[in-house]
C-alpha cells in the first residue's frame, strides 16, 4: 500500500495532462465550439499575417529611392529612412537638430530612475526640473545658444513639450478645480462645476480653433499670442477639467473621517488640505491620473488640424514631396509606432503603480 | 494654561474676520467679483477689437448666402444655401456619424470584450492584442491611416467585391438597398408598436405574476406583435421587395447606398477606436459580478442562458452603465475629428463659416452649444437607463 502511494506520488501527472499538447486540448480545443473559433481564428492570423510580412518585410523597400519605392510591391520604409530629420524635428534649423534630439534623450534617460521606487524622493523633483529647465534652454535657445522661433519648432519634442508642459500646468489647475467642486461656499463650486462641465462637455477640436481664432480677439488690441501658445492654453484648459474629474474621485474616496479629524484637530483649510486630504487623495488616484496623462499625450496629435507641425504635421509635412507623396502610409504607421511605444509603457507603468500602491491592501 | 488666558483675553468674536460665516460670504463675494471682472475684460477687450475691424456682431449672418458647396449632406444644400441651413447640415453629419458609430461600437466592442474573457486562449489573446494595439495610438492618427487606406484601394472598375452587391473602392463603400416604397413607412410604424405592445404585454404579464403567481406567455406574442404586424402589412401590399443594388455606370456606381471615402474612414476610425474603450468597460462589468451569483443561481436549478439574463447581465450592466455613458459622449466628441479627413461635420462646417464671415464669438458659441446640447441629452438618457435598471434599495 504505501509503496503504491509512493510511487504515485513520485510519479507525477499522468502523460496527456502536460506539456504542449495537453495545453492545446485545454485552452483551445475544450469544446466544439472553442475548436471552430480556434481554426477560424488560426486561418485569419497566417493569412493576415503572411500578408503583412510579405507588405512589411519581405517585398518592403528599406533603403532605395522612390523609384525603387514604386517598383516594390510591399512597404516603402525607405521614406522614413529618407526623411527621418524632417520627420522627427520639423522645420528646426538643420544645424540645431542636436539640441531637441539631446533634449529626448535627456527627458529619455529620467523615466527609468523615476520608475524607481526606492530614490522617490525630494531629490528626484529637483533633478525633474533641472532636467525641465534645461530641455527648454536647448529648444528655445539663449543664454549661449542660438535662438530658435517657436514656429520653426515640430515633430517629436513639441508634441512632447506639449504634453509635458500641458500637464504640468493643468495639475495644479486641475486640483483646485477638483478642490473647489467640493467646497461648501455655493459660488466657488458653482463656477468649478460650470467650467468643468463645459470642457468636458465640448471636443477639444473646437477649443483649438477657438484659442487660434478667439484669443487674438480677446486680448488688448495689438496685443498678439504666438500661435504654439495659444494651442498650449487650449490643452492646459481641456487637460485640466478632465484631471479635476480624476482627483475629485480620489478626493470623494477618501474616508469621511480623514476630513473629520482633521478639522477636529483645529487645522486651518489649507493646513488641512495640503497636509492631510491631497497627500492621501492624490495617491489613490495616481493610476487613474497616469492614464489621464495618456489621454493627454494622445489629444496633443489634434494640434496638426490647425496647422501646428507636431509629430502628425511633421509626416504629413514630409509627405507633401511630390516624389514622396504615395507613401505617407508608412510615415504614419512610423508616427503610430512611436506614439504605440510611448503609451503602451505609460500604461503598463500605471498598472505597475496600481500594485505597487495597494500592496498595503492585498495580502 | 497660556489657552485659557489667551481665551480670556480675547472676546468670543472679536471682529467678524473671526467669524467663518462672514468670511465666507466674504470670500464669495472676492472671487466673483474676480471672475466678473476678468470677464469684463476679456469682453472689453473684443468689442474693441471687433470695432477696430469692423465686424457687426449678431446672427444675421445665418441669413446670408454661404456660398460654398458641402459635399455631404442629410438635407439639401446648395451653395446658394443660407450659413443658418449649412450649420443645419452640420449637426446632422456630426448626429449621422454619431449614431450609427455608437449603435456599431457597442455591437463590436461587446464581441470584444466578452472575447477577452473567453476560454479559448487564442481568442482572448487576439482580443487583447486588439485592445491594447487601438487604444495607445492616436484616434486622429488612425482616422489618418483608415482615409490612405480607403483612397488607396481600386477604382470603381475594378472595385473590391466581397460579398454580393457590395463594393468597395476608392470612392468609398456601397452598399444594397430596398427600393423606397411607402409600405416600408407602415412597416417601421408597425414595427414601433409591436415594440411599445411588447412592453406593455411583459408589464402586465409581470404585475399579474406578482399578484397570483402565475406566469404568462411574453416571448411568443411579443414575437408575433413585432415581426408579424409588419410582416402582414407587407404581405398585404403585395410583397414588394425590389432590391436597390449598386451597378457601375460609368467611371462611377449608381443606386444602393452610398457611405464616401471620409464618412467611411470616419465610422471606421471612430467604432473601432470606440470599441476597445467599450470592451475594457463590458469585460470590467462581467468580472465585477461575484462567482458566486451564478454558482448560486446555477445551483438555484435555473438554465444557463437564465443565469446570464436574469441573474449576470442585470448586475454587470449596473457597473457598465455609467462608463459606457462617458464612452458615448466622447464617441460624439470625437467625431469632430472629421474635420481632420475632410468630412463636413459640425465643427469642419463651422470653422469654414467662421473664416469666411469673420463671425467668431456667434459661431463658436453656436458650436459649443450644440455639442453641450447633445452631450446633455445623451447623459440624460443613459442616466435615465441606469436608473432604471438600478439596484433597488430600500
Amino acid at each position: 500500500m504505501s509503496s503504491a502511494a509512493q510511487t504515485l506520488s513520485d510519479q507525477g501527472p499522468p502523460s496527456g495532462m502536460t506539456g504542449p499538447v495537453a495545453w492545446a486540448r485545454a485552452n483551445l480545443f475544450n469544446s466544439w465550439t472553442n475548436s471552430i473559433l480556434t481554426v477560424i481564428a488560426l486561418y485569419i492570423i497566417v493569412r493576415v499575417g503572411w500578408s503583412l510580412i510579405g507588405w512589411g518585410i519581405v517585398n518592403a523597400e528599406w533603403t532605395g529611392n522612390a523609384a525603387a519605392c514604386h517598383k516594390a510591391a510591399g512597404a516603402c520604409w525607405a521614406v522614413i529612412h529618407e526623411k527621418f530629420r524632417l520627420m522627427l524635428f520639423g522645420t528646426y534649423p538643420y544645424a540645431q537638430q542636436w539640441r531637441p534630439a539631446l533634449a529626448i534623450v535627456l527627458f529619455l534617460a529620467m523615466i527609468p530612475p523615476s520608475c524607481v521606487r526606492q530614490i522617490w524622493n525630494r531629490w528626484l523633483l529637483v533633478a525633474w526640473a533641472i532636467v525641465l529647465f534645461v530641455m527648454g534652454w536647448l529648444m528655445f535657445g539663449g543664454l549661449g545658444l542660438p535662438t530658435v522661433q517657436t514656429s520653426n519648432f515640430g515633430g517629436l519634442p513639441l508634441t512632447l513639450m506639449l504634453s509635458i508642459v500641458g500637464i504640468l500646468f493643468a495639475f495644479p489647475l486641475a486640483m483646485v478645480l477638483a478642490l473647489g467642486r467640493r467646497s461648501r461656499l455655493p459660488v466657488v463650486r458653482s463656477f468649478c462645476i460650470g467650467y468643468i462641465e463645459f470642457f468636458r462637455g465640448v471636443p477639444l477640436i473646437s477649443l483649438l480653433f477657438l484659442a487660434s481664432a478667439m484669443f487674438p480677439l480677446f486680448m488688448p488690441v495689438g496685443v498678439t499670442i504666438d500661435g504654439l501658445l495659444r494651442a498650449q492654453i487650449a490643452v492646459i484648459l481641456f487637460a485640466a477639467a478632465y484631471m479635476a474629474e480624476v482627483i475629485r474621485a480620489g478626493l470623494q474616496a477618501l474616508p469621511k473621517g480623514q476630513y473629520e479629524a482633521a478639522e477636529a484637530l483645529g487645522l486651518s483649510y489649507p493646513k488641512r488640505t495640503v497636509l492631510i486630504v491631497l497627500p492621501q487623495a492624490l495617491k489613490i488616484v495616481i493610476p487613474p491620473l497616469v492614464n489621464n496623462f495618456i489621454g493627454t499625450f494622445k489629444n496633443t496629435s489634434l494640434v496638426v488640424i490647425i496647422g501646428l507641425f507636431d509629430l502628425l504635421g511633421t509626416i504629413k509635412l514630409a509627405t507633401q514631396d511630390p516624389v514622396w507623396r504615395s507613401f505617407s502610409f508608412e510615415g504614419y504607421i512610423f508616427a503610430a509606432v512611436l506614439f504605440f511605444v510611448f503609451c503602451f509603457f505609460m500604461s503598463k507603468f500605471s498598472q505597475y503603480l496600481e500594485k505597487l500602491l495597494s500592496r498595503s491592501k492585498t495580502r | 494654561m497660556s489657552v485659557d488666558s489667551d481665551r480670556r483675553r480675547l472676546p468670543a468674536r472679536s471682529s467678524l474676520w473671526n467669524d467663518a460665516n462672514t468670511r465666507a460670504i466674504l470670500y464669495q463675494i472676492v472671487i466673483a467679483a474676480a471672475v466678473v471682472l476678468a470677464g469684463w475684460y476679456l469682453f472689453s477687450n473684443a468689442a474693441a477689437n471687433l470695432a477696430t475691424r469692423n465686424i457687426a456682431t449678431g446672427f444675421g449672418f445665418l441669413h446670408r448666402e454661404a456660398g460654398f458647396e458641402i459635399g455631404e449632406h442629410v438635407i439639401d444644400f446648395t451653395a446658394s444655401s443660407t450659413y443658418g441651413r449649412a450649420f443645419v447640415v452640420g449637426i446632422l453629419n456630426t448626429l449621422k456619424a454619431a449614431s450609427i458609430g455608437i449603435v456599431l461600437a457597442t455591437i463590436l466592442g461587446t464581441l470584444i470584450g466578452i472575447s477577452r474573457l473567453s476560454s479559448n486562449w487564442l481568442i482572448a489573446k487576439l482580443a487583447s492584442v486588439y485592445v491594447e494595439a487601438i487604444r495607445n495610438v492616436p484616434l486622429l492618427l488612425q482616422l489618418f491611416l483608415w482615409y490612405i487606406l480607403i483612397n488607396s484601394l481600386p477604382g470603381p472598375r475594378q472595385a473590391l467585391n466581397p460579398i454580393a452587391m457590395v463594393y468597395i473602392s476608392n470612392r468609398g463603400l456601397r452598399l444594397p438597398t430596398f427600393s423606397d416604397h411607402p409600405v416600408h413607412w407602415v412597416m417601421a410604424l408597425l414595427f414601433l408598436v409591436g415594440i411599445a405592445g411588447t412592453v406593455f404585454l411583459s408589464r402586465r404579464a409581470r404585475r399579474k405574476q406578482a399578484e397570483t403567481g402565475r406566469r404568462s406567455p411574453v416571448f411568443l406574442p411579443g414575437v408575433a406583435l413585432i415581426i408579424g404586424l409588419p410582416l402582414i402589412a407587407f404581405l398585404a401590399a403585395g410583397a414588394p421587395l425590389a432590391i436597390d443594388k449598386p451597378e457601375l455606370k460609368g467611371f462611377n456606381f449608381l443606386g444602393g447606398i452610398d457611405l464616401s471615402p471620409e464618412f467611411a474612414a470616419l465610422l471606421f476610425g471612430l467604432v473601432v477606436y470606440t470599441a476597445a474603450y467599450i470592451a475594457e468597460i463590458v469585460r470590467a462589468g462581467i468580472l465585477a459580478v461575484p462567482k458566486g451569483q451564478s454558482e448560486a443561481a446555477l445551483a438555484t436549478g435555473l438554465p444557463k442562458s437564465r443565469v446570464l439574463r436574469l441573474v449576470v447581465l442585470p448586475q454587470a450592466l449596473r457597473v457598465i452603465v455609467p462608463p459606457l455613458t462617458n464612452e458615448y459622449l466622447n464617441l460624439t466628441k470625437n467625431s469632430s475629428l472629421a474635420v481632420g479627413i475632410g468630412f463636413p461635420d459640425l465643427v469642419s462646417i463651422g470653422n469654414t463659416t467662421i473664416n469666411q464671415t469673420g463671425q467668431a464669438i456667434e459661431g463658436f458659441a453656436m458650436m459649443m452649444a450644440v455639442y453641450l446640447t447633445i452631450s446633455l441629452l445623451i447623459a440624460a438618457s443613459m442616466n435615465w437607463y441606469n436608473r432604471a435598471i438600478a439596484l433597488v434599495e430600500r
